[in-house]
């Protein structure tokens, strides 16, 4: 298996997963500029088997949090690099706005209700462990990782929340307090193919015990067995 | 000089909370205007077009608002384009 760690002017949480990854996971990764992958750029997506989103604040979140950066050649490749391959995309808070901004997953990432920017540790409950970022997991298991965000409320159509149910593309939900007002509670989601993956929590930030309990490495555990 | 100013009023979707209307809305009832409802925040991007005629400088800023300046699903947006 072999990774990547897209970074993206204003990504700063692309270390911290490039650590997790490559010393507490084992996997061979490397940390992608993104202006080198793509249609002009040299380095192919389709030879990694997990691409990784991180979090941050791309182009400062001018306009919208993702809204520009879901141009970046990075972000365009990842249509080619879904359609032709086999590979399976992560986007961690960030990552998972300009998932949301470029089509590739459903509803997006509105103002936290609270009007404050989230900074805590958070009780999630596993919806659905019949997918590769979850497989570790059981579904209705509650585990615990951190979030920290501005723009992170839920927000999806009526028709689409219907969908996101009936194909059971709901991953994780806030258990407990809805922190920042999410419809149905809900913190992270996939795509109906179950190769695409968008998290408010940042896993990456919980995976050892100097951190926290270590959820977040029993979680991205699922994606080092597929 | 000729062509054209755009300008693109991007809202919140009607329905869709948006705390930042509130939390003005409550200084502006403050402030003596108790009467002040339905607030809401938006954003104005302003750009210059050349040349054209007016009908196709609206149709691509009518492009470029769906294409990145607004998102759909939370927000919706106007045009004002102005000849120079």
């Amino acid at each position: 298996m072999r990774a990547a760690v897209i970074v993206l002017p204003g990504s700063n949480c692309d270390h911290d997963a490039f650590y997790v990854l490559s010393q507490v996971l084992g996997v061979p990764t490397d940390l992608l500029w993104h202006e080198d992958v793509g249609a002009h750029g040299h380095t192919p997506l389709l030879q990694y088997d997990l691409i990784i989103l991180p979090g941050g604040f791309s182009y400062g979140d001018y306009l919208r949090a993702g809204a520009i950066a879901r141009f970046s050649p990075a972000i365009l490749a990842l249509s080619d690099y879904l359609a032709r391959g086999c590979g399976l995309v992560l986007g961690i808070c960030n990552g998972f706005q300009i998932l949301t901004e470029a089509g590739l997953l459903p509803g997006a990432l509105a103002r936290n209700i609270t009007r404050q920017f989230i900074c805590q540790t958070v009780r999630l409950r596993v919806e659905n462990a019949d997918t590769p970022l979850t497989s570790a997991l059981q579904t209705g298991e509650e585990i615990e990782l951190p979030i920290a965000h501005d723009q992170g409320r839920y927000v999806v159509a009526p028709n689409g929340l219907a969908e996101l149910k009936r194909n059971r593309q709901v991953l994780l939900t806030y258990a407990g307090e809805n922190p920042n007002g999410s419809e149905e509670a809900i913190a992270g989601i996939c795509d109906p193919k179950r190769r695409v993956f968008g998290l408010m929590p940042h896993p990456e930030r919980n995976t050892e015990l100097l951190l926290g309990n270590g959820d977040g490495l029993r979680l991205l555990r699922g994606l080092k067995q597929t | 000089m000729s062509g054209y100013l755009v300008k693109v009023l991007v809202e919140p979707r009607p329905g869709l909370l948006d705390p930042e209307g509130q939390a003005i809305e409550r200084a502006i009832q403050e402030l003596g205007l108790p009467e002040a409802h339905e607030t809401s925040v938006g954003k104005l991007i302003s750009f210059k077009l050349p040349g054209g005629s007016l009908e196709e400088v609206r149709e691509r800023a009518n492009w470029i608002g769906q294409k990145l300046l607004a998102n759909p699903v939370i927000e919706r947006f106007s045009l004002e384009v102005e000849a120079l």
